[in-house]
């Protein structure tokens, strides 16, 4: 299964409104591509690469659709990431020889598309709240103590210092902590795997 | 795996850590149209920039829901919501380091310094390292490799791994499995882990075997042909024919070679290579078998039970069982 995924001529780059190239590439990705991160990452951590290794994967997939998506907006936007997500990790496995070919054929025949439940945007909307409290939940205590009284509290970054005891630069530095551990717990993370107890 | 750590380890690529850095900053009052261009400018680097922001800022932005939660009252923050506030904020650490943990340890942890490898079901790799040594890691293998100067410390946690060391005594190769360490003294060797023991088979040179904990354990030399047994609290010597454990090798050309070896036993082996399973049932298990087979043709083995051994097969949906 490597033929490169095609794109329905009548579709490419039809967006609801009439235009055709991506006005918006931001909120084209945080609303069509961010949601399917878990999935993804799903996806990627079977091939057994390393934590950092499969951020940097993530990373050069996401180049690859946006720099697509920015000639015309693929549809639909699963199995188009999905295979360029499969398209690069049988080249890197190939190149760095990690894993032998009959394992990548394993790969191949891997249906992505089906076999991780897509996210339901009703769901998601309703349960929105709720998600984003179960994430806070899970940052590292500092992190998570900066980002409820930024947020919740609505304190100022000195009165954070002077409550917590800590110097500026070390709310600052929890803060950035804490945004990237929420955007993996928000995205690359499945809540249901994270909640067994 | 403390909550510090998981802090500091975050998993992220550089142009992430960079985005969160600048959204930390952003999210300050001392935040001035030149910071503003100076972020534009970043920005327009490069689309992996860009997307690095989107992503974090997306999640920070989604927090902004919090504030709903936050007291109606303007003003000073009420003495028991602040309580309440902060209980939130204090939840148990443990939680955390148990979510964390529960999510496959790959959200937090970063050892930049050592790389993992891992071969799938059936899988075989070869990894030559800088040193010229050269590890050979057989089917459902994970072995990592710490990357400091001048160091030459593997540690192997699941699987079989073929080394073959270039001597180095300034700089001694160390493999670390579970509380024990093989030290190498110019070597070839073979260790095999699962989860209560492993086992080292040295075929060249000498290494010693030495508990990398407070145990008060002799550490062993082997020689050619030794092979050791680790179990949890002792250590076993057997002498084996050179020939016997070529054999042990030979997954290193993709084969299986039996020599006297019971179906049962046969069928242990064959498992270690391919999803589907053998089982052999009853007497059958105690047939002995010789012969050289491809290391994951569970099918190729079948058909020599079915039309040598006279045996029965029936695949099921995952398995093949064997009987009489």
């Amino acid at each position: 299964m490597t033929d490169k995924f095609e794109i329905n001529p009548d579709e490419a780059g039809v967006i609801p409104g009439g235009g055709v190239a991506v006005p918006d590439l931001e909120g084209w990705f945080v609303d069509e591509v961010l949601p399917l991160e878990a999935a993804l990452m799903q996806f990627l951590r079977r091939s057994g690469r390393s934590a950092q290794d499969i951020a940097d994967l993530r990373q050069e997939i996401y180049l690859r659709v946006c720099e697509s998506a920015k000639r015309q907006i693929p549809r639909p936007v699963r199995p188009f990431v999905f295979t360029i997500a499969r398209n690069l990790l049988i080249d890197q496995m190939r190149r760095d020889h990690v894993i032998p070919i009959d394992a990548v054929s394993d790969l191949e025949a891997l249906n992505v598309a089906t076999d991780v439940p897509g996210p339901d945007r009703n769901v998601m909307a309703r349960d929105e709240l709720r998600r984003v409290r179960v994430a806070l939940d899970e940052l590292p205590p500092r992190s998570r103590e900066v980002v409820v009284l930024r947020r919740i509290v609505g304190l100022s970054r000195e009165e954070i210092a002077t409550r917590m005891n800590i110097s500026e630069a070390t709310v600052t530095k929890h803060l950035v902590n804490g945004l990237k551990a929420l955007a993996n717990l928000l995205y690359a993370e499945i809540e249901a795997e994270r909640r067994i107890e | 795996m403390s909550d510090t750590r998981h802090a500091e380890d975050c998993i992220a690529t550089v142009a992430e850590d960079q985005a969160a850095i600048w959204i930390g900053r952003q999210d300050h009052k001392s935040w001035s149209a030149s910071d503003q261009k100076e972020l534009d400018a970043w920005l327009e680097q490069s689309l992996v920039n860009s997307i690095a922001y989107w992503r974090i800022n997306a999640a920070w932005k989604r927090t902004e829901r919090l504030a709903a939660l936050r007291p109606t009252v303007k003003g000073p923050v009420a003495a028991p919501d602040l309580v309440r506030l902060r209980a939130l904020a204090k939840r148990t650490a443990a939680v955390t380091a148990v979510a964390a943990l529960i999510g496959g340890g790959t959200l937090y942890l970063r050892q930049p310094a050592e790389r993992t490898y891992a071969t799938p079901v059936g899988g075989r790799e070869i990894l030559t390292l800088a040193d010229g040594s050269q590890i050979e890691l057989n089917t459902d293998t994970v072995l990592r490799i710490s990357g400091g100067a001048g160091q030459r410390k593997v540690t192997l946690d699941q699987g079989e791994a073929y080394f073959q060391i270039k001597h180095d005594s300034a700089h001694p190769f160390v493999v670390s499995v579970g509380s024990r360490r093989v030290v190498d003294i110019g070597t070839k060797f073979s260790i095999r882990k699962s989860a209560q023991d492993f086992e080292v088979a040295l075929t060249e040179g000498s290494a010693r075997i030495e508990s990398s904990g407070l145990r008060q354990e002799r550490s062993i030399t082997l020689k050619p042909g030794d092979v050791v047994i680790a179990t949890g609290a002792s250590l076993s010597v057997k002498k084996t024919s050179l020939r016997a454990l070529e054999n042990r090798l030979g997954w290193r050309r993709g084969v299986l070679i039996f020599s006297s070896t019971t179906l049962g036993d046969a069928a242990a082996q064959f498992n270690r290579y391919a999803r589907t399973k053998l089982i052999v049932s009853g007497p059958a298990a105690q047939l002995k078998i010789d012969g050289t087979f491809v290391a994951n043709d569970v099918a190729g083995f079948a058909a020599v039970s079915r039309h040598i051994l006279h045996l029965k097969t029936h695949q099921n949906e995952d398995e093949i069982v064997i009987s009489r």
